[in-house]
């Protein structure tokens, strides 16, 4: 990330209440993970020790050190989605995708990526979607309702070409 | 422009009323997250090309979640004089027709959920009228899913634009505030809130005037008022809708809040899993500032408050206050011993009064109506409304809001409509990660604060997720440790260590492992674990696995002694089969089978190899006729090897 960007992100705080967590989102929204050399220039520039960046980004699940696919896909795991299968349809995803647990993620939080870089899976607690459980998320837009067979129409549409 | 006086309150008011009862036909689509993702945005557009097409004279704009949410995507229109009439699921592909009918001034009748003629918005002076009409109609409430409910909370919600303060303005908003700050003292204001009985909407329900008090008691330069928007139950969605719906009730209730313990500063802290929810906020405190209602000397008064966000980053444990104090302050979420309690050592060391998104919505509504109104809806102890995100496998899901007091069988049968296909319902679990599951023979259970505690479960946040005979409780329970393992902050042994023992233990049981001496482990966890967390984190988190076992230890000895899981649920205990007699052999669930497991070829039987099989059940999902079936503990006779198919079928 430019140094200019992140400068004005920064810059955007105008009070301690909320800043350190909030610059790091914008950088996990704008880059899709916490780039390394973001967070030296973030500690760099408000005095705060790479350590407690580090604290931050591994404590909390919305951060992610490595970058991630074009696409992310987002499996809510809430209960209504667990009553309703959830499980079943993150499963599903994976064996479309060809990716199993353990496969690129390296700490600790549940995040895989494709070997292609084109899909990165990972999972939430709750959208707040509940009504149109089982929900899945992709690049920010939520589909309700899924079943194994609407999950491949849905990445079909984000240009997986199939197993 | 700034408002000031009562006459400058007065005349954003008029300008808003314009808007909600223009005189050309008003059209307004349901824009929450949910109206969204069912294709609601697809419908606005389409709208807005239609009417721009035929020319047609009428307001196309945003509203809320009206609540029913598997009706959307929702349409409101409302004809000068006539009621306001809610579309349900409107696709784009009926923008056309109705854009031709509403050109005529005619309706779309066929598409028509309910109409209201008549709506109290509470904070406004009187309801407000739309007219009489549209006799096939049925009334908002007459039907069965609105009947029992009582909007409070959501008195706007799906019915102005949330992102219009004009329109807020207009139903009554910030009229409380003035009343506030003109005519009540900050005791007179405490003094209104807790003679209204209202309990904090988090879910431990402590008493909100008096948690107001002991902030206002202490004395400090600097005072904070904190908004907890970081709903964290899975299964629960109250507090998005509160604040993508109406974001300005918020605001107003905080503002109150701030004036009666003498806070200057206030934060909403949402989690980050909300866009909308945040993007809303943002805009309603800018609006807010500059109408003037939040900054310097609001209402022209001395009092002076100003409203930032925070966002959380996922945790579910910020949910607990002085967990969410150190995440904003920029550090991990880890919560503290009390006391010291956050209203007198809260954000930076100064006294912070927190409250849920929920408890600020009932806030204007007690200040303009008075502490007695409020206390007449629910029932004694339990005052007021409280709204449910109804969900999980039960035929109407959505938004629910009812008096306190409420059984479980009105929302779950009658709101609900019961089970999904017919099937029987078994247990509605309330209160998250945090609650647990209460068995289909304690219905009758009023939903307030004292009985569900009574019956081994909490309030919560409000989430009722139904679950029925094709759920297993042991899998229910695991999952919510599952969750509260994976959250949990590791700072109390308790609570890091003997989670996960129990987790351990629930994966043995669903595994075909477990003895009955683990149920007598687990129950002397959980009550340890209860007794000597730190926080609400560690010491609500066995109660899933306790209401379970209370109530449903036939389901936990069924896996235990016979290895059987009756829903059929947990993958160790479960076969599956393909029936002889059904397969046609199409070679489908062989191609799909991702370990290969299954034997056959064209016009044969197909068999699974039981020692191959995962039980993943993809078989199932792929099989077009139905042939497959996933049994535990029984076994159906198949061949020995593919047979051909018997001709004639």
């Amino acid at each position: 990330m430019d140094k200019e960007k992140l400068q004005e992100i920064i810059d955007k705080y105008d009070t301690e209440s909320g800043k350190l967590l909030g610059i790091l989102e914008d950088i996990q929204r704008t880059e899709g993970y916490l780039p390394k050399d973001s967070l030296i220039y973030v500690s760099k520039h408000l005095n705060v020790p790479l350590s407690k960046l580090y604290s931050l980004a591994t404590f909390y699940s919305f951060f992610n050190l490595q970058p991630v696919g074009k696409h992310i896909i987002t499996v809510c795991m809430g209960t209504a989605c667990h009553v309703k299968g959830a499980p079943h349809i993150l499963e599903t995803i994976e064996e479309l995708l060809g990716i199993s647990p353990g496969e690129t993620t390296s700490n600790g939080k549940f995040m895989l990526t494709t070997s292609d870089k084109q899909f990165t899976v990972n999972t939430a607690r709750c959208f707040g979607a509940c009504s149109m459980a089982p929900v899945i998320r992709v690049d920010g837009k939520i589909y309700g309702y899924n079943t194994p067979k609407k999950v491949a129409e849905i990445l079909k549409k984000y240009g997986w070409r199939g197993k | 422009m700034k408002i000031k006086t009562l006459q400058d309150l007065e005349n954003v008011r008029k300008a808003g009323i314009k808007k909600l009862f223009p005189d050309k036909p008003r059209i307004a689509v349901g824009l929450a997250t949910c109206g969204i993702a069912a294709g609601g945005q697809d419908v606005y557009e389409a709208l807005e090309t239609a009417l721009k097409k035929k020319g047609v004279n009428a307001f196309l704009t945003k509203t809320g979640c009206f609540g029913i949410c598997n009706e959307e995507p929702l349409v409101n229109i409302a004809m000068p004089g006539k009621p306001l009439v809610i579309l349900h699921k409107v696709q784009k592909e009926d923008a056309e027709s109705i854009a031709e009918k509403v050109a005529k001034g005619k309706l779309p009748e066929e598409k028509a959920l309910c109409k209201i003629e008549e709506w109290d918005h509470i904070t406004s002076e009187k309801p407000f009228f739309y007219g009489k009409g549209y006799e096939n109609i049925p009334l908002w409430n007459e039907i069965p899913y609105f009947k029992p409910q009582k909007k409070v909370v959501l008195r706007d919600a799906g019915i102005i634009n949330p992102e219009d303060i004009e329109e807020y303005i207009a139903v009554g908003g910030y009229s409380a505030v003035y009343k506030a700050l003109t005519k009540m003292t900050p005791d007179e204001v405490v003094e209104e809130v807790k003679k209204s009985g209202l309990r904090g909407r988090g879910g431990a329900g402590f008493p909100t005037g008096l948690k107001w008090e002991f902030t206002k008691k202490e004395k400090s330069d600097v005072k904070y008022v904190i908004c907890n928007a970081d709903e964290g139950d899975p299964g629960a969605y109250m507090n998005r809708n509160e604040m993508e719906s109406d974001p300005h009730m918020v605001i107003e209730g905080m503002i109150i809040g701030a004036y009666a313990i003498g806070a200057s500063e206030g934060f909403i802290y949402v989690r980050a899993e909300y866009p909308l929810a945040i993007e809303r906020l943002k805009l309603a405190i800018k609006q807010a500032k500059e109408y003037g209602l939040l900054g310097e000397h609001i209402f022209g008064t001395e009092f002076s408050f100003d409203i930032r966000i925070a966002t959380g980053a996922g945790a579910f444990v910020c949910g607990e206050e002085t967990a969410l104090i150190a995440s904003i302050e920029g550090k991990p979420g880890r919560p503290r011993p009390r006391p010291p309690f956050p209203a007198q050592k809260g954000l930076w060391e100064k006294p912070t009064n927190i409250n849920n998104v929920e408890t600020w919505c009932n806030i204007a509504p007690i200040i303009k109506k008075g502490g007695e109104w409020f206390s007449r809806i629910g029932i004694e102890r339990n005052t007021g409304t409280k709204v449910f995100s109804l969900v999980g496998k039960v035929n109407k899901v959505g938004l629910v809001e009812v008096p306190l007091g409420t059984t479980i069988n009105e929302i779950v049968c009658h709101i609900g409509g019961c089970g999904i296909k017919s099937k029987e319902i078994k247990a509605v679990q309330t209160g998250g990660p945090s609650g647990g599951c209460i068995p289909r023979n304690l219905f009758d259970t009023p939903i307030d604060y004292d009985h569900l505690k009574e019956v081994g479960s909490i309030m919560g946040s409000g989430g009722l997720v139904v679950m029925d005979e094709d759920t297993c409780m042991v899998d229910t329970a695991k999952y919510f440790l599952s969750f509260t393992v994976d959250e949990s902050c590791g700072k109390c042994v308790p609570c890091r260590e003997g989670l996960k023992r129990m987790y351990d233990i629930l994966e043995k049981i669903t595994d075909g492992r477990g003895t009955e001496e683990d149920l007598g482990i687990l129950d002397e966890l959980a009550h340890t674990i209860k007794a000597t967390s730190l926080c609400g984190l560690g010491q609500t988190a066995p109660n899933p696995v306790i209401t379970t076992i209370k109530y449903f230890k036939d389901e936990y000895m069924e896996h235990i002694k016979n290895k059987v899981c009756p829903a059929r649920v947990c993958r160790a205990l479960i076969d599956y089969f393909i029936v002889p007699d059904k397969c046609k052999g199409c070679t489908i669930c062989a191609k799909n089978c991702p370990v290969g497991a299954i034997d056959g070829g064209p016009g044969l039987i197909h068999i699974i190899d039981q020692s191959k099989c995962i039980a993943c059940g993809t078989c199932m999902d792929v099989c077009p006729f139905d042939a497959v079936v996933k049994l535990s503990g029984e076994k159906i006779d198949t061949p020995d090897k593919p047979i051909p198919v018997k001709k004639g079928r």
